[in-house]
């Protein structure tokens, strides 16, 4: 899976679960002024990720430094990286 | 006796025959059985039960997913059909959020479809990795009350009663206390409960539930008859506005009738087999709250759920208060037993009856139980004029709730 495939997944991940306009997932959105997700979404965020990439993130600190879509782009790619 | 009048200025349903006051008051006259067989029912051991009244499919998406992640289906049930009071009632966005409208909506439990999810999980993984941030508040017991809050946006008061059967009718009696003693001007009132394969479960496990017509089940439940053999559960919601009087007419509210009387009260001569004195002294009771006299009641809408001696007492208990003159008919043979939802649901149709000066007669009481033989049972649809009514609804756990609901003359 390139970078490309990676950011796909999670924006159609993330707009499945969230309902959200596909249209509305740029990069800089801020997940919580952009795309309305508060802290509850953020939990059920980890969720469906480790279930659409198979891996656990809960524990990881940089979750909760994760602000923008974008954010969450790059700590998948590190992490699907950092398991290879 | 209350000081302030409190009025009936909005109501909402979600029935077995769809969603809207309309269909449900519409399929009530035409005499409809919302009862079918369900699949499934017969997969589960010692369930001999296979019949069941639901909801039919509807779209919840018109709650927006900020509101809906936190609704099982009963919190969904619950906000359409407030929506629908509300809208009924005008009520603005202002008043909404302006605390003097509070919410005293209840259920049995609290989802039993998000706690199947949540074991079914938790005991396969031993994991709560899986879990939802938002399963909480599909289980916790004030599911219904504070999503309604938190998707209509009001601020007042919260109340959750929660006892079965008897739910709806005592959420309805707590909010017209509340506005009577003046701490709300407007309370949105009632129960929801959604159906589970645990809901039969309860009561067959008992032998309460009706276990010999699942292959003709728009033939039971039959409230009254002489072979009836016990409850149909059924899911749904209904809601009513309650509002002041002196609200309701500085407003222009439409009104659609009056409570004047409440009672509740606990049996404790047994936690499962009702009571006629206790029935009897809850009616009473309520007639009492209501500053009316017995030959005021003009109809009598029975808790009736078929089972066979829980429509014996209940009969009795009426017979003793009323004789053999007042007509007294249920609901349940219709819609089947709509839980902690029955009491509202069966209050909207005692209102719509009061307005059409018609009665509901009970659906499949084709031979009256001797047993059942001491009142005046409504066999047909009967043309009356009705102003004053007296709603019972009874609980295992000895939960007896009975109020007095009156036609308002607009003056």
């Amino acid at each position: 899976m390139n970078d490309q495939e990676i950011i796909d997944l999670i924006n159609t991940t993330l707009a499945d679960e969230f309902e959200l306009n596909i249209d509305d997932m740029v990069p800089g959105a801020v997940l919580k002024d952009d795309l309305g997700l508060d802290s509850l979404d953020r939990v059920d965020m980890v969720i469906v990720l480790e279930k659409a990439f198979n891996f656990k993130i809960r524990e990881e600190e940089a979750i909760r430094e994760i602000y923008t879509l974008s954010d969450i782009h790059n700590f998948v790619i590190n992490k699907k990286r950092e398991l290879k | 006796m209350q000081t302030r009048r409190v009025v009936i200025t909005g109501m909402g349903a979600i029935s077995p025959f769809g969603r809207g006051v309309d269909i449900l008051i519409e399929s009530l006259f035409a005499m409809k059985s919302g009862v079918t067989k369900i699949p499934g029912l017969a997969d589960f051991g010692g369930l001999r039960t296979h019949v069941a009244a639901v909801v039919p499919d509807m779209d919840p998406k018109e709650i927006p997913r900020k509101y809906r992640r936190s609704m099982s289906k009963m919190s969904i049930y619950a906000t359409l059909a407030s929506q629908e009071a509300v809208s009924q009632g005008n009520v603005t966005e202002a008043q909404l959020s302006g605390g003097r409208l509070g919410i005293s909506i209840g259920s049995t439990v609290g989802s039993p479809i998000a706690i199947q999810e949540f074991f079914e999980d938790f005991l396969t993984y031993r994991s709560l990795e899986r879990m939802r941030a938002t399963t909480f508040f599909q289980i916790m017991n004030h599911s219904c009350a504070t999503n309604v809050a938190q998707a209509l946006g009001t601020k007042g008061r919260i109340l959750a009663p929660s006892s079965a059967c008897s739910t709806g009718c005592q959420a309805i009696g707590y909010g017209f206390e509340m506005i009577a003693s003046g701490k709300q001007d407007m309370m949105l009132c009632g129960g929801a409960d959604e159906f589970h394969p645990l809901s039969p479960a309860t009561f067959d496990i008992m032998s309460a539930a009706s276990v010999r017509y699942n292959d003709t089940p728009h033939l039971t439940p039959r409230p009254f008859d002489r072979d009836r053999d016990g409850v149909v559960c059924s899911e749904g919601s209904g809601v009513l506005l309650l509002e002041g009087l002196d609200s309701a007419q500085k407003r222009g509210a439409p009104i659609f009738g009056e409570i004047i009387g409440f009672a509740t009260s606990s049996d404790t001569s047994n936690i499962a087999d009702p009571d006629s004195e206790s029935i009897e002294s809850c009616i009473r009771l309520a007639l009492e709250d209501a500053g009316v006299k017995v030959d005021e009641i003009d109809y009598v809408n029975a808790h009736a759920t078929g089972t066979t001696q829980g429509d014996i007492v209940e009969s009795t208990a009426i017979g003793k208060v009323f004789g053999n003159s007042v007509p007294v008919s249920s609901l349940k043979g219709h819609l089947g037993h709509t839980m902690a939802a029955c009491g509202a649901l069966e209050t909207i149709a005692s209102i719509a009856m009061i307005e059409r000066g018609s009665l509901i007669p009970t659906l499949n009481l084709e031979n009256v139980d001797p047993l059942c033989g001491n009142i005046r049972h409504v066999r047909q649809i009967e043309k009356a004029d009705i102003k004053t009514v007296l709603k019972n609804n009874f609980a295992l756990g000895g939960v007896n709730t009975c109020i007095v609901i009156r036609g308002y003359a607009h003056e």
